[in-house]
């Protein structure tokens, strides 16, 4: 059951001019949490922005074993994450969650491949988290536009997860896109080793990862962002087309159904 | 205070509707509100048939408030019955039923349905909405129109009708008057006004369906003047909304004419805001010594206005 937490700014650290992790003390939260659940979002509680935002759970909390918080991983793109970004140690901001449809964890021997695309690494630290501690090889495909906007590259080698980076202006790993590496290592990989793939990032490169991940055999799950009004259901924003078989398909909402689908659901 | 309030034959423990549209089928906020603690939930429009509504982008953030062009995407009335339904009225939800039609027999057909349907309340008959090029809101504008829907209606069910009103005609209080002479049980009223926004980087419309309809804390004043407008003119109870966002909003329009109201827009931001306002209203009865919230009703003081400006 989601909880709605007043929570207090633990700190904010600014990644870059555009990205920030917010910490927030919302323990009620993150102990529900799993991997690819989200949480809606509002500095304060003003009439402007109106409306909360959807984010990926990026940390779970746990500084000394006891969970304290979340945290998330924003990037400033309008009002509402200008005001995250902005925000002070002590400042208030209104956090629902958990919500949606997490990501289903698979098992040894099969491996995970994560594909991140820019603020989408968002929901893999704790993914991989929870992956490594089952034993899981897990390798992160991230791309950015260029090596400054990777982030937390530490973080995911110091779990043991091998790391395949694309920039756009080639300034670190593969020149172009992401999905250039994570192509090569399909077509490479031996028959033997299943391979689930997750994704989250821009749907463009979510509809090229589906299109991959068919062409190679291996199974996808995407975590889709859509323009969410309330993310429990009553606004009917958020919606995605799913198929139904035959060519048909119909909408549903990517809060409560989603936002992680495997990838063949969507009518791309 | 005794929150208890009116709607025609049907009693609210108090005066907070959830607005049509804005919470689903009501069975989606089961786990987050108590759905017997609010005076009614208006479910979201349904026609006979699913409908799957426009494609997204469906909504955009504008000052204050938001537009919306969902297109009434909808499971239908047979499947609403058999799945909602039951979980509805386990949870002890006044449920208010809104239909919409693309022609008149739509509205008969559904309202000869839902009148045989334990739990259901009253219905709302959307004849208001902006996002939709057939049926609807061609009833809705125009006086002939609203009077032919309800007449109808009143021909087939003998639950409370409440025709919920378009505040895009040139005036709104003429409408409920012809609603109300046709036999509505109640009038509310507003839908979101027809708006639009536009991308200047791409030059593109923000919204799929080009136009949508604007709600939220930005429309407030409007919708207060439209209740307070058609208060002058029916005596049938009204159901105030627009922007309805804290306690003192819900008073507002309590005092400009409603008999109660719904909530909409402000649920998305906060969904647990109703025992929020539950409260306020509850403070504002000590404060000002009012027992019955229904007492504040309409009770709008214009001839104070002078005395105040001469004495202050």
């Amino acid at each position: 059951m989601p909880v709605d937490v007043f929570a207090e700014v633990i700190s904010n650290r600014h990644l870059s001019s555009d990205y920030n992790v917010l910490e927030l003390a919302a323990p009620e939260i993150a102990e529900r949490a799993l991997p690819g659940q989200f949480v809606m979002v509002k500095a304060g509680n003003r009439l402007e922005p109106l409306l909360r935002r959807p984010f990926s759970v990026f940390h779970v909390l746990k500084p000394n074993g006891t969970i304290v918080g979340l945290s998330l991983l924003s990037k400033r793109i309008g009002p509402s994450t200008m005001l995250l970004f902005d925000a002070r140690p002590g400042d208030r901001v209104q956090c629902l969650g958990p919500l949606g449809r997490p990501f289903a964890p698979i098992a040894p021997p099969d491996e995970a491949w994560l594909v991140a695309g820019g603020v989408g690494l968002a929901p893999f630290a704790t993914l991989a988290e929870t992956l490594r501690a089952r034993g899981v090889t897990v390798k992160l495909y991230y791309g950015a536009r260029r090596a400054a906007e990777l982030f937390c590259l530490d973080a995911f080698e110091g779990m043991g997860v091998e790391l395949a980076l694309a920039t756009e202006d080639g300034s670190r790993g593969d020149r172009g896109r992401v999905t250039q590496p994570l192509e090569r290592d399909l077509k490479a990989r031996g028959g033997d080793t299943k391979v689930m793939v997750y994704a989250c990032g821009p749907e463009p490169m979510l509809a090229a990862v589906a299109t991959l991940s068919a062409a190679y055999g291996a199974v996808c799950q995407v975590s889709v962002e859509r323009v969410m009004g309330c993310g429990v259901g009553g606004c009917y924003s958020c919606v995605i087309p799913i198929t139904t078989g035959g060519g048909s398909w119909h909408h549903v909402r990517s809060c409560l159904a989603g936002p992680v689908f495997r990838s063949d659901e969507i009518k791309w | 205070m005794d929150l208890a309030v009116r709607i025609g034959s049907l009693t609210l423990k108090n005066p907070l509707i959830a607005a049509s549209g804005c919470f689903g089928y009501g069975t989606e906020y089961a786990e987050l509100v108590d759905l017997s603690s609010l005076g009614a939930v208006a479910v979201k429009g349904l026609f006979l048939a699913e409908r799957e509504g426009h494609p997204p982008p469906r909504i955009v953030e504008t000052p204050a408030g938001m537009l919306n062009a969902i297109g009434l995407q909808g499971i239908g009335v047979r499947r609403f019955i058999a799945e909602k339904m039951p979980e509805l009225r386990a949870r002890g939800a006044v449920v208010i039923v809104n239909i919409c039609g693309t022609t008149l027999l739509e509205y008969v057909e559904l309202a000869k349905i839902l009148s045989d349907v334990e739990g259901v309340a009253a219905l709302e008959l959307n004849i208001s909405c902006p996002n939709i090029k057939e049926g609807g809101i061609t009833f809705g504008c125009s006086l002939h129109g609203t009077a032919e829907v309800v007449a109808a209606v009143r021909g087939a069910t003998r639950l409370p009708i409440i025709p919920k009103l378009t505040p895009n005609v040139t005036d709104i209080s003429s409408i409920a008057e012809a609603a109300a002479d046709a036999g509505a049980d109640a009038v509310s009223l507003v839908n979101t006004f027809l708006a639009m926004a536009i991308d200047v980087e791409t030059r593109r419309p923000r919204l799929s369906n080009i136009v949508g309809g604007l709600s939220g804390p930005a429309i407030r004043p409007i919708a207060v003047r439209m209740v307070y407008e058609c208060r002058q003119k029916i005596r049938i109870p009204i159901i105030g909304m627009g922007g309805i966002a804290t306690a003192t909003d819900v008073l507002e329009f309590m005092i400009a004419g409603a008999a109660a109201v719904q909530v909409g827009t402000a649920t998305f931001a906060d969904p647990l805001i109703w025992p929020k306002l539950l409260d306020g209203m509850r403070s504002y009865g000590e404060r000002h010594n009012v027992t019955k919230i229904g007492d504040l009703i309409g009770t709008i003081d214009t001839s104070a206005r002078e005395q105040e400006w001469i004495s202050s």
